[in-house]
């Protein structure tokens, strides 16, 4: 059977998410192939392994944490020529997407970004995508090379599916372009403890309606009540009341969990964009016109001060 | 010294239109009005701050590639300041994807002279943001992509990344390939000084013959990928809507439960 490269996500071994997403995606197409880089790219190797990981090519070196980007697609480059896959899935990331689209290039193929979704087809994989802020999903192809796609988080489960996953080391030589950018300085983001927002099964968001830093509390609340990540759209993250790592939309995080909650949200396309293949969809707005409504499964006219309070004391309840 | 930054951006069908595919599965460029990409206005706004902020001679050209009507994306730039404008244009281009027009721009932008490259972080159609990468590999110059902050001096960029795990401090030798996010600065409007200046700057038309680029090298039948099927997404089931009256975050709590959240 063909293997289909995977590239692997991780923080220091840790492997996120996404990565065992794509695994269980890659085995539709063929035997997945590991490839993780950097520091503690070994420790990956047995979460990939209980996932579907054949094998796991690891190479570690102080480049890829020093250096934006170039690094890490000559190593994908190398593990490429050296199994000529059939395949070559990447999480689509900011850096996910620039890795694979570079990748894509010096390969002589196409590159496709954000699938949702990934099938075997008879002209290689088809892959499903999600346009016009979700107006429209196209299936697509590459046609020229090794097909390099990028999949969102969330597209799939993740699946225990044990393989060997022998670990293999990986020999890299980095190109002259690979030192090119250097990262002078990197302060890591602080964790909230609470779930990555693009992970998450359940995201909370609230807008320009929740009106003050301060007010931010009431969301966080019900966020935590239902072990939810939070959200906000640009017009809060613009006051300054949330950051900008928690903007959901067109220019922020688009996520897709099984519950969307918007509160004080009036639903701009470009906030759309970011959440329209969500699940289930809720709103709490005190305009009855704003367009969020006609997205919602269930949708609550009033004071979002009012009612995000209430629901997250009979959510409390409810759990006991 | 001076310092030569060409600005790529793009036209694109209106985001709040009703934006859908031609029969080619193409974007359909003719039901909906369109504009210069509201991210690639940030773009314009950091060559403009650049210049503003430098001792040296700054040269800012704006460069599209796309249909006749692109020549609006090129006016608004010119009209917030830049100083001239290249036009690639040519009906081989026509479904061109992301690979070729990297092509595209790389041979322009080769053409035109630059010291520095500075693209918005995505289009507002598209949406993929690889370009700007894909131009760097192309000219085989470093990537300082996705920043939130940008500044030159002298022969150096220098940048802020705010990643997903973690914010990045950059830095590179010109000649580089920025790329700004909408978190680097409000857009200026044109002035109205600024759109009557803009009449009279020069832009430049260029073909594929211009840029020694073949026609089977671009183009939707030469694509590296291929769109097989655009299907509209079914408009969601109008759902429950309540009025609060006391007891809407109960009622909600319910809703919730019966879908198995709590
Ligand atoms: C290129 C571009 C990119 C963009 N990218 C993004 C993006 O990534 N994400 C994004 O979100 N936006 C983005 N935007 C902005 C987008 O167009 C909207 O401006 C933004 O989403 C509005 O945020 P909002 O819904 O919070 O605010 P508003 O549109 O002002 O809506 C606030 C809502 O809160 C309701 N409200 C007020 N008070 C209460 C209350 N007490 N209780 C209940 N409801 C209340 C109001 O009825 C209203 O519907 C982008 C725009 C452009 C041009």
């Amino acid at each position: 059977m063909a293997e289909v490269l995977v590239y692997v996500d991780h923080v220091d071994g840790a492997v996120r998410k996404p990565t065992l997403e794509l695994l269980t995606l890659a085995r539709r197409i063929g035997e997945p192939v590991a490839v993780a880089l950097g520091n503690g790219a070994a420790d990956t190797a047995a979460a990939l392994a209980e996932h579907g990981a054949v094998k796991v090519l690891t190479h570690e070196a102080a480049e890829y944490a020093d250096y934006l980007v170039v690094p890490k697609v000559d190593a994908l480059q190398a593990a490429a020529e050296a199994v000529s896959p059939a395949a070559v899935l990447v999480p689509s990331s900011a850096e996910g997407k620039e890795i694979a689209a570079r990748l894509a290039l010096r390969l002589g193929s196409g590159v496709i970004t954000d699938a949702v979704d990934l099938e075997a087809g008879d002209q290689g994989p088809v892959a499903t995508q999600s346009v016009f802020a979700a107006a429209f999903t196209t299936k697509s192809r590459v046609s020229k090379g090794t097909p390099v796609i990028t999949v969102k988080p969330n597209s799939a489960a993740v699946e225990p599916a044990p393989a060997a996953g022998a670990v293999e080391a990986l020999s890299v030589s980095f190109s002259a372009a690979a030192t090119g950018t250097k990262v002078t300085a990197r302060t890591p983001r602080e964790s909230t403890g609470r779930p990555e927002l693009t992970e998450a099964a359940i995201v909370v968001s609230g807008g320009r309606g929740v009106n003050g830093e301060e007010n931010f509390a009431i969301i966080e609340a019900l966020a935590d009540s239902l072990g939810a990540a939070v959200g906000a759209s640009r017009a809060a993250v613009d006051a300054g009341w949330y950051p900008h790592t928690n903007q959901v939309g067109q220019t922020g995080k688009s996520v897709s969990p099984q519950l969307y909650i918007a509160s004080g949200i009036s639903g701009a396309i470009q906030h759309r964009a970011g959440m329209q293949t969500s699940k289930t969809i809720v709103a709490i707005n005190k305009d009855a016109e704003a367009p969020i409504f006609d997205l919602v499964d269930y949708g609550v006219v009033g004071d979002l001060f009012d009612v995000v309070p209430q629901l997250t004391e009979e959510v409390k309840s409810r759990k006991g | 010294m001076s310092l030569r930054i060409v600005v790529t951006v793009k036209y694109v069908p209106d985001a709040t239109g009703d934006r859908h595919f031609a029969d080619d599965l193409t974007v359909d460029r003719d039901d909906v009005d369109g504009l210069l990409s509201e991210l690639d206005e940030y773009a314009v706004e950091q060559a403009l701050q650049i210049s503003e902020n430098s001792d040296d001679d700054v040269e800012i050209t704006v460069l599209t590639v796309g249909p006749e009507d692109a020549k609006d994306a090129l006016r608004k730039a010119l009209s917030m300041g830049a100083d001239k404008a290249i036009h690639v244009e040519d009906d081989d281009l026509h479904g061109t994807d992301a690979i070729g027009t990297s092509l595209v721009l790389a041979k322009a932008v080769e053409k035109a002279g630059y010291d520095l490259v500075i693209s918005g972080m995505a289009s507002t159609d598209g949406t993929m943001g690889v370009v700007p990468a894909l131009l760097a590999e192309r000219l085989g110059v470093p990537q300082v992509t996705l920043l939130s902050e940008v500044s030159v001096d002298g022969g150096t960029v220098k940048g802020r990344r705010d990643g997903d795990t973690a914010t990045e401090q950059l830095e590179a030798s010109l000649p580089a390939v920025v790329s700004v996010t909408d978190q680097s600065g409000e857009a200026r409007y044109p002035s109205f000084k600024g759109i009557m200046a803009a009449k009279k700057k020069p832009v430049e038309s260029w073909d594929l013959s211009d840029l020694d680029i073949d026609e089977d090298e671009v183009g939707l039948e030469n694509a590296w990928t291929a769109v097989d099927s655009a299907t509209e997404r079914p408009a969601r089931t109008a759902g429950t809507i309540v009025k609060d009256e006391g007891e809407g975050g109960k009622q909600l709590a319910a809703f919730l439960a019966e879908r198995k959240f709590v």
